[in-house]
């Protein structure tokens, strides 16, 4: 058990709230560093992946697990980014110009979405990011004179600065820096007063309204800020698979994308990274595991299923995510052996009667 | 010049009539109570002060500015701040967290600033904080202040939802209910906090409450609402011995 003794107010603003935190990080970080080195070019280019789904992740993360709100509709924002960044790319854009063009036609995209959102909730949002989702990729599909249609596009490697990111290492040092720097952004708002006013939207509109929240403005903030970091990944994301095309961008993506929010736990931003490396690592394990299977099994709707079950199975046992499984665990460790089951349970202990429909 | 009035309000969900045409003044610097049995309506009127429903007929001025046409929000930003009758806090949050949400209207800082937590945010962060502590040792919490609300006992929550509504520095608090499902001692503490927040901060106190002793205790004036229509109005003592007060209460002698 480690208790932190408070001296000041400036230590609750603190990223790292105590010495243990760096040390593990900062380990982290080493390895992260030196991985392109150590780890091989296909393991590598899995990570580049890991980090390109933590940054979409994140953006959802904002939105759904900080904001209560929910979209169906991700991977239309990932193909915005795309193909923002696949067009500017081929008229001769730099790529320090195209990556911020990429996040913020990405984010119009996504104010316009949040738009439905002042007025829909649940289910019926859902409905509505969905067929935004099929809009965008039916227009993609539709504009061949500039997407090229169903025949997609290509992409040259990123050039940075007279630099080409041809190899491994640099463009995974790009995904990781941008990732980086997307979680810090993300952590640097939830300690200021608009992160706060996200996280009061989504436990109670009606007090948060109450408290000065401009709902609408905060809602559509909040799908912009989502979309924007949507954008980012979508860019790398082009860079990555070098060719895109409507189909990379469909409804599945978008429930894919929403897995990594509830897989790796709602309202953490652990969650979304650990989310995004379970949606890389799953399918590998799969392939992996299907040299051992009898055919029939190891048939093609294999990672399908397996992604249903553990998403049904997460749901119901864990619905806190992996992060909420690691917190338990961590939390059992500190207090072995004094750890009592339930000590997570969330108490729902008074009714709200009062709700306002 | 008054510093909040309500003319001629009324609103009617479907055939009920909720509220019924409730005029009255509250001044600066007291405590204006509305009593009144279950459903005469005082909830209601708490939430078209706070314009969560529109209202059907009349008018709300707060400091002579009309408040008919805002949203929410805006009524939190001139300073009308809120408690709820069944608490309405951020569950999964902290007590600190809750009161700093309270801060909200006084936000000084942009999206961009935010984003790279700049000196700037930094700095008004802790002056925010410091605000916020002034609250918790005001109402005590200091014990609390890290510990989520889904944990708190119903009384702490009560005293959190009244600290979150003072974090705002509001000019108009409005009280739903404060005492309901306290026991006496915690309703004698709310007695207390209520007095200071009208003397030592200056705040004006538009109170819903059922505990006649409450009540007496820091009311200066009271009105008393039934059906949704207002029977009375004036101190705390010539309410209570009004006969339609009585009758509403007790029912009609047979
Ligand atoms: N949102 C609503 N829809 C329909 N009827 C309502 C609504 N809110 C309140 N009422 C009705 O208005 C009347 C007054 O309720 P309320 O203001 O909560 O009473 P109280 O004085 O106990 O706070 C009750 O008859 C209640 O059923
Ligand atoms: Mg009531």
């Amino acid at each position: 058990m480690r208790f932190l003794f408070k001296t000041g107010y400036a230590q609750d603003l603190r990223l790292f709230k105590h010495g243990g935190q760096v040390f593990w990080y900062g380990l982290l970080m080493v390895l992260l560093l030196a991985a392109p080195y150590a780890i091989g070019e296909y393991l590598t280019s899995q990570l580049q992946f890991i980090c390109i789904y933590s940054i979409v992740g994140l953006g959802l993360m904002l939105l759904v697990g900080f904001t209560g709100q929910i979209s169906l509709g991700h991977a239309a924002f990932l193909a915005i980014g795309a193909y923002t960044e696949a067009l500017m790319q081929a008229r001769g854009v730099p790529f320090f110009v195209s990556l911020p063009c990429a996040a913020l036609l990405s984010a119009a995209m996504g104010w316009v979405l949040g738009l439905p959102a002042l007025r829909l909730k649940g289910i019926y949002l859902a409905i509505a990011t969905l067929a935004f989702n099929v809009i965008v990729e039916e227009i993609l599909a539709r504009w061949e004179s500039l997407t090229n249609g169903n025949s997609g596009l290509n992409l040259k490697p990123i050039e940075l600065f007279g630099m080409k990111l041809d190899g491994d290492a640099g463009f995974y040092y790009l995904c990781l820096g941008l990732a980086m720097l997307s979680i810090l952004a993300v952590l640097n708002l939830l300690r200021s007063p608009t992160g706060r006013a996200f996280v009061a939207i989504r436990d109670s509109e009606i007090s948060a309204s109450c408290m000065g929240v401009n709902l609408a403005n905060y809602k559509t903030m909040s799908f912009a800020l989502s979309a924007a970091l949507a954008g980012i990944a979508g860019a790398l994301y082009a860079h990555k698979v070098t060719f895109i095309s409507p189909e990379q961008f469909t409804l599945l993506q978008s429930i894919e994308l929403v897995t990594i929010v509830i897989l790796g736990g709602v309202g953490f931003v652990h969650g979304a990274v650990l989310g995004a490396a379970f949606l890389i690592v799953l399918p590998q394990l799969i392939s992996l595991a299907k040299d051992y299977l009898p055919a029939d099994v190891a048939g093609t709707g294999l990672q399908s299923v397996v992604f249903g079950l553990v998403l049904i199975v997460i749901i119901i046992f864990e619905p806190l995510g992996l992060y909420g499984r690691w917190l338990k665990l961590r939390t059992w460790f500190e207090l072995f052996p004094f750890y009592r089951r339930g000590m997570f349970r969330r108490q729902k202990s008074y009714m709200k009667s009062e709700r306002l429909r | 010049m008054s510093f909040f009035q309500v003319k001629d309000l009324g609103i009617r969900f479907g055939g009920v009539v909720a509220v019924d045409r409730v005029s009255f003044e509250v001044k600066r610097g007291e405590c204006y109570t509305i009593i009144g049995p279950n459903g005469a309506g005082k909830t209601t009127i708490f939430n078209l002060i706070g314009l969560l429903y529109p209202a059907t007929s009349g008018k709300i001025f707060f400091q002579d500015k009309e408040l008919t046409g805002l949203s929410p929000h805006q009524v939190a930003d001139l300073g009308i701040a809120r408690t709820f009758q069944n608490i309405e806090l951020f569950e999964h949050a902290t007590v600190l967290q809750n009161l700093l949400i309270g801060r909200h209207r006084h936000r000084r800082t942009a999206l961009w600033q935010e984003l790279l937590f700049t000196p700037a945010v930094r700095r008004a962060e802790l002056a925010q904080r410091e605000a916020v502590e002034k609250v918790i040792d005001f109402l005590d919490l200091a014990k609390y202040r890290d510990s989520l609300v889904a944990g708190l006992p119903y009384g702490v929550r009560k005293v959190v939802e009244l600290g979150r509504a003072l974090a705002t520095e509001p000019r108009l608090l409005l009280l739903d209910e404060p005492s309901s499902g306290l026991n006496p001692e915690e309703t004698d503490d709310m007695a207390f906090w209520i007095e200071d927040i009208k003397r030592q901060l200056g705040v004006t106190v538009l109170m819903v409450e059922h505990d006649m002793n409450l009540v007496s205790r820091v009311s200066d004036r009271v009105l008393a609402l039934n059906m949704g229509t207002v029977i009375a109005e004036g101190t705390p003592a010539e309410v209570q011995a009004n006969p339609a007060v009585i009758e509403a209460y007790l029912g009609k002698a047979a």
